[in-house]
């Protein structure tokens, strides 16, 4: 129920923690994360959905956070850029963007990370199509992609050595 | 002109103190250099390495802090209110009612504390407009408060009566002065450059080939918008922090806007997403701005435009016109090129003179004709400034030039490359504006190479056989051209940059310079050039965040003069600690990371600093005339030939770009990952010029401000790029680079419309080509 300011409660767990907090319904889930919760590493490019650099995991799918209300968060579990390192070390796919020039500037970054992270959670090896497909949501004015796809396929190759291993 | 800008440019230069006990030091021993007289570093060590980004761990984890991810202590927020007429005289500002205006801070051009100007080569330009407007969406009154939806609120609560002025919206107009919007005849600029005699070259022309070519505006379109955050007051002077390419450039803007001396005004670069030139002149507007509301509320003010805002009221890239007349023998050599360019600046002056200049330049491409004349001019129209955009001028008079010769091959009847072969530019041969090329151009092996890697030649044969019965239409088509590197003429003389290195007592150094990274890699490129040069690794240099009170003025991050200019201060500056700590007598020739820190101590304990500062002086062999326009234009050029294959579906009119080689020649390619991103970036932002990015006008609007319906590409449209560089160490650039950056944006959307115009037989003669514009010339063809 909405307090008298018209706020409401939200519980969810954000990155691994449970968080709870008090916004307007219909605030961004974007500005809740990035001015409540000061998880900054999630970008506003556009505001509309087109750009994807707002880009986060809810419950497991790729959703654009400046779509959505905070009411929908509830209970939801979120995953954002700032959770996709485990402590200091890289993943693999945050490695490979390092090595391959996958980041330029560096704004869209986090949403292609968490585009291309939830791309290989659902298909181990993708071809170059499915890539493309996958990442096609998020926009880089920087790199022209071929970097990016070079990383994202480095990626699998990593972790298919290391599960060889 | 040029002249007067570059040095309006000079700016606060840091002071250098290399006096006192220490040893003489002195930076400048290597700049001037004859040409040939090689002295390049030709390292190993980390030059030729694709060293990782500098910044790269905090960009991929999210922890680089970009201006909208900084908090200061008591902030509020601030917003525009903007006009919405294109031209008029404003008679009322009314504040609507059911807003508390009482706790709003609200600015007009009246609390301007100094000149109401956005101060850059004139003074045009106001900060806030005051009884007039000029130009859809000028900004005229500020707001700034704590809640930022209450602010939204009070923007559109903000009411402007203006009484309207005939305005004037299309480049054809303000030519034929419809109306007198800006000076005596809405010109900002003009350029003449003659060559030859050109009246008395077309008797003796076998063909004469005649075209007019349109490119329309191009939003940059860096996914961080425009965004300042600003703590001002009398007594501490102005401090801001944001997105931003030329710190000094907002420097200057602030010190005039409001009156301060320079040393109280001070500018830091946050991380930034992407600038393409975009952030190149506006940041002083939104910096002037922020700084405004906060010199008037006390508070520190954060000013972050969203997408549609900074789509409406930011420059793009100037919509152009190309006249070209065409003298030409049987055989293909080029007698005769007379260029008519003209490109649309937008309501104010901006830095449209600079961007006409190297579009002229430009515009006769890497050839040698014996007889040319380019007149060039841009004039005012009522819709918000054109500004800086990667290529700068040249992608426009590039995309007429190359289309043009196509359809002069066309004409005579040869192919499209004998023609270009046979007119290259060669070493000691003469462009267009007089220099005498001093390089080893490689034109004729770059077409070859390209040609060989796309598989040209066979293509075009199947695909000429093939397309008859396919619905499904194939074409290869190409582009050959140069970009010069650093400013043009004797912009590089004036702007006379300085960088700086200190080194701790742990041997730990520092570049100072105020060339800033937006994602092009000046961080890493720097750390490579100066660890190269003093023999240490990478971690060892520290790249500081530019800010005008701590590092010199090395000009503006812009026209791919960052490594090859001002990475050649940092080289040498580096050799200057070296040779520092050598007449000391504390290191040899070589020495271990170890011995230099040991060395770097002992240097700081004797004589107290460790630091040099290099300053550019042009080579005495380089001679510019601005009255004529002729001379040596830029120290040195890129070369390139980049080939396209597109598809076509007659059906539905939509092109698809299927394959793309870009091949250049760009002296040494210091990181091969960063540079052939720069590459794969421009090819994918000229591809989005070529066929998608349509910026609709309607009454000096932008109608379609949002990435909803202006549509950059996505992975969707852009091929892998195949990128290949051919290196000629250039004797002037650090280890032999030159400048890279605008090169991309230059061939690919000529070569995508030769490839189209291969395909279907349209003769393409204006881009964007959107499947609408295709259309419409398919239908035309059947009609």
């Amino acid at each position: 129920m909405p307090d008298s300011q018209g706020k409401i409660r939200v519980q969810c767990e954000v990155n691994g923690k449970a968080v709870s907090f008090e916004a307007y319904p219909m605030e961004r889930l974007l500005d809740a994360l990035r001015v409540q919760m000061e998880l900054t590493g999630t970008k506003e490019g556009c505001g509309e959905g087109e750009c994807g650099a707002c880009s986060i995991e809810m419950d497991g799918s790729l959703v654009n956070s400046c779509l959505i209300p905070v009411l929908q968060a509830e209970g939801a579990k979120i995953r954002t850029i700032e959770g996709v390192a485990h402590s200091a070390q890289l993943s693999a796919l945050q490695q490979a963007f390092l090595t391959h020039g996958g980041a330029q500037c560096g704004i869209c970054t986090p949403g292609m990370i968490l585009a291309a992270t939830n791309l290989l959670a659902r298909n181990k090896n993708p071809t170059d199509d499915e890539i493309r497909e996958g990442l096609s949501g998020n926009l880089c004015r920087c790199t022209g992609y071929t970097k990016i796809f070079e990383s994202v396929v480095e990626a699998c190759h990593t972790r298919k050595r290391e599960q060889d291993a | 002109m040029l002249l007067l800008c570059a040095r309006e440019f000079f700016s606060l230069l840091a002071s250098g103190d290399l006096d006192g006990e220490r040893p003489p030091v002195s930076g400048e021993q290597r700049q001037g250099v004859p040409y040939n007289d090689s002295q390049i570093i030709m390292g190993n060590l980390h030059i030729g390495k694709s060293v990782l980004r500098k910044e790269g761990r905090e960009k991929v984890t999210g922890r680089a802090r970009y201006v909208d991810d900084i908090k200061l202590p008591g902030m509020i927020h601030g917003v525009t209110a903007r006009s919405p007429m294109a031209r008029g005289k404003i008679r009322e500002i009314r504040f609507g009612s059911g807003i508390p205006w009482d706790e709003f801070t609200i600015v007009t051009a009246k609390d301007i504390p100094g000149k109401n100007c956005i101060a850059l080569l004139i003074e045009d330009q106001p900060c806030l407009a005051d009884s007039v407007v000029n130009h859809p969406e000028e900004a005229v009154v500020l707001l700034a408060h704590p809640d930022k939806y209450l602010l939204e609120e009070a923007r559109r609560a903000v009411h402007f009566d203006i009484e309207p002025l005939p305005a004037v919206f299309t480049l054809e107009d303000s030519l034929a002065q419809t109306q007198i919007i800006w000076g005596e005849d809405n010109v900002f600029k003009t350029y003449q450059v003659e060559q030859g005699n050109i009246d008395s070259a077309w008797s003796s022309a076998d063909f004469v080939v005649e075209g007019e070519y349109e490119t329309g505006a191009q939003e940059q379109l860096y996914i961080e918008p425009q965004g300042m955050i600003a703590q001002a007051s009398r007594s501490d002077g102005v401090t801001v922090w944001g997105s931003l390419q030329c710190p000094h450039y907002v420097h200057k803007a602030l010190v005039r806007l409001f009156g301060l001396p320079k040393e109280r005004v001070r500018v830091v670069q946050t991380e930034t997403g992407g600038g393409f030139g975009g952030k190149e002149e506006y940041p002083s507007m939104i910096a002037g701005h922020a700084a405004l509301l906060a010199w008037k509320s006390g508070k520190p003010v954060k000013m972050i435009y969203d997408r549609a805002e900074d789509m409406a009221a930011t420059t793009k890239r100037h919509p152009s016109r190309t006249r070209h007349r065409t003298g030409v023998t049987r055989d293909g050599k080029l007698l005769a090129m007379e260029i008519d360019f003209t490109l649309d600046g937008g309501a104010y002056e901006t830095l449209s003179p600079v961007v006409l200049s190297r579009g002229t330049i430009h515009a006769a491409g890497p050839y040698s004709c014996p007889n040319v004349r380019i007149r060039s001019r841009a004039v005012a129209t009522n819709t918000p400034p054109q500004g800086a955009f990667r290529g700068f001028g040249a992608p426009q008079s590039v995309f007429a030039l190359e289309r043009h010769l196509d359809r002069v091959a066309e004409a005579i009847g040869i192919s499209p490359e004998e023609l270009r072969r046979r007119n290259f530019v060669r070493e000691g041969a003469t462009l267009s504006v007089g220099q005498v090329v001093q390089e080893k151009v490689q034109m004729g092996k770059l077409l070859d190479r390209a040609l060989e890697l796309s598989g040209y030649h066979e293509k075009r044969a199947r695909f000429a056989r093939e397309n008859q019965n396919n619905v499904i239409k194939r074409g290869i088509g190409f582009a050959s051209f140069l970009h010069g590197a650093g400013f043009t003429g004797s912009g590089e003389e004036y702007l006379a940059s300085e960088a700086s290195m200190r080194v701790s007592q742990e041997g730990k150094v520092q570049v100072l310079a105020g060339s800033t990274e937006m994602g092009q890699g000046t961080n890493t490129v720097f750390a490579q050039i100066a660890a190269e040069a003093l023999k240490l690794d990478c971690e060892q240099i520290e790249i500081l965040q530019p800010d005008t009170s701590l590092v010199p003025n090395s000009g503006p991050t812009v026209a791919s003069r960052t490594t090859m200019i001002v990475g050649k201060l940092v080289e040498t500056a580096a050799l200057t600690i070296q040779k520092s700590l050598s007449d000391a007598g504390l290191i040899r020739s070589e020495y271990t990371q170890a011995e230099f820190q040991n060395a770097c101590r002992q240097y700081i304990e004797r004589f107290g600093e460790l630091k040099a500062l290099v300053k550019y002086q042009h080579p005495k062999d380089l001679h510019w005339d601005d009255q004529h326009y002729r001379g040596d234009a830029y120290g040195a050029y890129a070369w390139a030939v980049y080939v396209v294959e597109v598809s076509v579906d007659m059906r539905t009119a939509e092109v698809r770009v299927e394959d793309f080689v870009a091949v250049q020649e760009v002296g040494k390619v210091i990181n091969p990952v960063l540079a052939a991103g720069q590459i794969e970036g421009g090819v994918a932002q000229g591809i989005g010029y070529a066929l998608y990015e349509n910026v609709v006008w309607q009454d000096g609007r932008m109608a379609n401000g949002q990435m909803t319906n202006y549509i950059m590409p996505t992975t969707m449209d852009v091929p892998k790029i195949r990128v290949y560089f051919e290196e000629l160490p250039y004797a002037r650039g650090p280890a032999g680079a030159k400048g890279i950056g605008e090169l991309p944006l230059d061939g690919t959307a000529p070569a995508i419309a030769n490839a189209i115009a291969s395909a279907t037989g349209i003769d393409v003669k204006a881009i964007p080509l959107t499947p609408e514009k295709l259309m419409e010339l398919l239908e035309k063809r059947h009609a």
